[in-house]
């Protein structure tokens, strides 16, 4: 019996082994992040949920379909857009939140006027409050009091067809007052608006670039075909956000533009992408439970520290990227859990806390940085700050939590080339495969090494210089004493 | 074939690659060349294939591995090698070319000299440059594959006893001719698996029926 027992066993194994099939699936982690060949690679969370806020919760009642979310302070402006209504929720201690205020229309001239469907808000410094209104297509001023300053409606601009609907979506507006809006079926860039509401002009046109294949296949289509197949025109910005240094943020959601954009005052894009690939999102994708394709971005915030997340609609990640392009880490996905969305929306932070909007559920996650996010964060700072001491203690430690993060390897070669430690400096950009720093580490190593041993060198190659002249003249000589 | 005869006939490939017209009119007609050498030749070039893909330095060749295979990089020397002498040998017996099969695959062989030589170069070389010195490892590599395929042109003129125009032609026919064998090798297992199949499902049926 015993005997039987082991075979089965023996058996079972051999199956398992021989039948083990390497299974290909999406990541089942909550955090993750990309290695060198572009696989995903789990990771310590970086970002967990902290408290929800629901209109259910609070004296408002349950949010309708929200399509906004600004925060400026410890104030979240949340655009209830199916309520007509924007709501205003202070952020309190210990993760409790409270109506201050519910903006559900303006007095125009002693008229009170509803809001219809707003979609986006912006408070500037000064309290002032820019309300897309979308379905009454304007965007609407109010003061610190929330009176009616001024109105921005459809611009009389001949690039604007009389037919044409005027429906603000998403703004924000710069230091100087400037409005940058995005309109629907606008593909032109963001319409500007100056301080006193007039139409200036389009600004930061998305540029298309589609690929080689795209162009041939397009050109070998008859007419008919062609006219079945998507458009290579610029695609309207999904959406904006405005970072410390006024610079814009802009999202894409084509497959053949640029994800994210920064964009500077003349509307170029200043993004830096000094990472494996271009900040999009997803870089091996799959089909899974019935969604396929690229990461497609609706949501971006700036954070403080120059980092930026983006919110990814396809598959519900949101995807943190640092300054230089870096994807930081990547969370979240699609589902009814906790942590997870239905239908993102917006995405804005307090601090380095994160706040998602998600639509269909009406909620607004909060979530917070970990103390393996928060070394990560700090030690890209103590690196900005040219503290490269501290940073390569700081990157030992994310290390120490996730061995997996590439970042950190450079981080700490980076650092050791700082301190002059090439070999240290090679060693760790070799494991993370970095030509371009390995080369500048060895650069300078090689200049030591030989300035260190020349000296041997020189001597060496005189040596076998001078040895066989020496040799000849010994033979010489040799033979002249044998001959006398 | 004594040892000092293998090792006359592997230095003369030396000459080969500076001299190419002299040199490969004399490997056959004046049986300067060996076989031996000539496999001789294509060992190296496969240890020099690996050794490119395990030794080069990271900076300028990028590989996997954990998914490289010792055993892909020895057949895509030796498959395109025979596929190509085989067609080359038909396409040129029915073009009044003057070569037997042995010597063409000696003077493809031995053309690839360069190849080697160059290639263990960038790989020695290829430690001791940064990044951007990388265009001398590039170079090195190019002009290894550059020279090589101007001594096939070479060899080809010289063997079969063809002009510059007359060889290139032949060397694209060749090439087709590659295609064509592929081609008909992959109907033929196709045909054969789908012939199993028959039988293998005839037999099922009735082995369903009988019982």
């Amino acid at each position: 019996m015993k005997h039987k027992c082991i075979k089965l066993i023996a058996v079972t194994l051999l199956i398992s082994i021989v039948c083990a099939v390497p299974v290909l699936a999406e990541p089942s982690f909550y955090t993750y992040n990309y290695d060198y060949w572009l696989v995903e690679v789990p990771s310590p969370d970086a970002y967990r949920v902290s408290s929800y806020i629901l209109g259910e919760n609070m004296e408002c009642g349950a949010f309708k379909d929200p399509q906004g979310l600004y925060i400026r302070g410890d104030l979240l402006y949340i655009c209830d857009s199916g309520n007509n209504r924007i709501v205003v929720v202070k952020a309190l201690e210990n993760a409790k939140y409270e109506v201050s205020e519910i903006i559900e229309g303006v007095t125009i001239e002693g008229e009170f006027s509803p809001l219809n469907y707003p979609m986006d808000v912006f408070v500037t410094p000064e309290n002032d409050i820019y309300v897309a209104d979308t379905r009454n297509g304007r965007v609407l001023r109010l003061d610190a009091q929330r009176n009616f300053v001024s109105a921005i409606n459809k611009p009389e601009d001949e690039t604007f067809t009389e037919t044409a609907e005027f429906l603000p979506f998403k703004l924000v507006v710069d230091v100087a007052g400037r409005v940058f809006l995005q309109a629907q079926n606008v593909n032109k860039g963001f319409m500007e608006f100056d301080i006193n509401g007039d139409f200036i002009g389009y600004m930061g046109a998305n540029r298309v670039n589609p690929s080689a294949l795209e162009l041939i296949w397009r050109a070998l289509s008859t007419r008919a075909q062609r006219a079945q197949q998507d458009l290579f025109i610029p695609t309207e910005y999904s959406n904006l956000a405005v970072d410390e240094e006024g610079f814009i943020y802009a999202t894409n959601t084509s497959n053949y533009a640029d994800s994210v954009r920064r964009l500077n005052a003349m509307g170029n894009d200043i993004l830096i992408r000094n990472g494996i690939e271009a900040p999009m999102g997803d870089l091996a994708v799959g089909t899974a439970a019935g969604i396929s394709g690229n990461s497609k971005f609706i949501d971006v915030t700036a954070l403080e520290n120059d980092c930026y997340a983006c919110f990814d609609r396809t598959r519900g990640r949101i995807f943190v990227y640092d300054f230089q392009g870096n994807l930081l880490y990547a969370f979240a996905g699609l589902g009814n859990r906790e942590g997870y969305f239905t239908m993102p929306t917006a995405l804005d932070h307090m601090g380095m806390s994160l706040f998602a909007l998600d639509s269909r559920t009406g909620a607004v996650t909060r979530m917070d940085l970990t103390d393996y996010g928060k070394l990560v964060n700090d030690a890209l700072l103590e690196y900005k700050k040219g503290h490269y001491d501290n940073s390569s203690e700081l990157w030992e430690q994310v290390l120490k939590r996730n061995g997996n993060y590439d970042l950190a390897y450079i981080g700490i070669g980076r650092a050791a080339l700082r301190q002059n430690d090439y070999k240290k400096a090679m060693e760790y950009f070799k494991l993370k495969r970095n030509s371009a720093q390995y080369g500048k580490a060895f650069q300078l190593y090689r200049k030591e090494w030989m300035e260190t041993n020349l000296w041997w060198i020189l001597v060496i190659a005189a040596v076998l210089i001078a040895t066989p002249a020496l040799y000849r003249r010994i033979k010489r000589v040799w033979k002249e004493v044998q001959e006398s | 074939m004594t040892i000092e005869r293998f090792g006359e006939s592997l230095r003369y490939a030396l000459y080969v690659i500076t001299h190419p017209f002299d040199g490969f009119w004399d490997l056959t007609h004046e049986k300067r060349g060996t076989v031996a050498a000539a496999h001789f030749i294509t060992l190296a070039m496969i240890i020099v294939n690996i050794c490119l893909e395990t030794l080069s330095n990271f900076q300028f060749h990028e590989v996997r591995l954990e998914r490289f295979n010792v055993v892909y990089v020895i057949l895509a020397i030796i498959v395109p090698l025979a596929l190509w002498t085989t067609a080359k040998w038909g396409l040129t017996t029915l073009f009044d070319g003057k070569g037997k099969f042995a010597e063409i695959y000696m003077a493809t062989a031995y053309a690839f000299t360069p190849y080697v030589i160059t290639t263990t170069l960038a790989i020695i070389i290829s430690h001791f440059l940064t990044f951007e010195e990388g265009i001398i490892y590039t170079f090195l590599t190019v002009l290894g594959i550059v020279w090589s395929v101007g001594l096939v042109i070479a060899s080809v003129m010289m063997v079969h006893d063809y002009s510059l125009s007359k060889a290139l032609l032949a060397c694209i026919f060749t090439i087709v001719g590659i295609g064509i064998m592929l081609f008909v090798f992959t109907i033929f297992f196709s045909l054969i698996s789908d012939g199993i199949a028959y039988f293998v499902s005839l037999y099922k049926e009735l082995a369903f029926r009988m019982t």
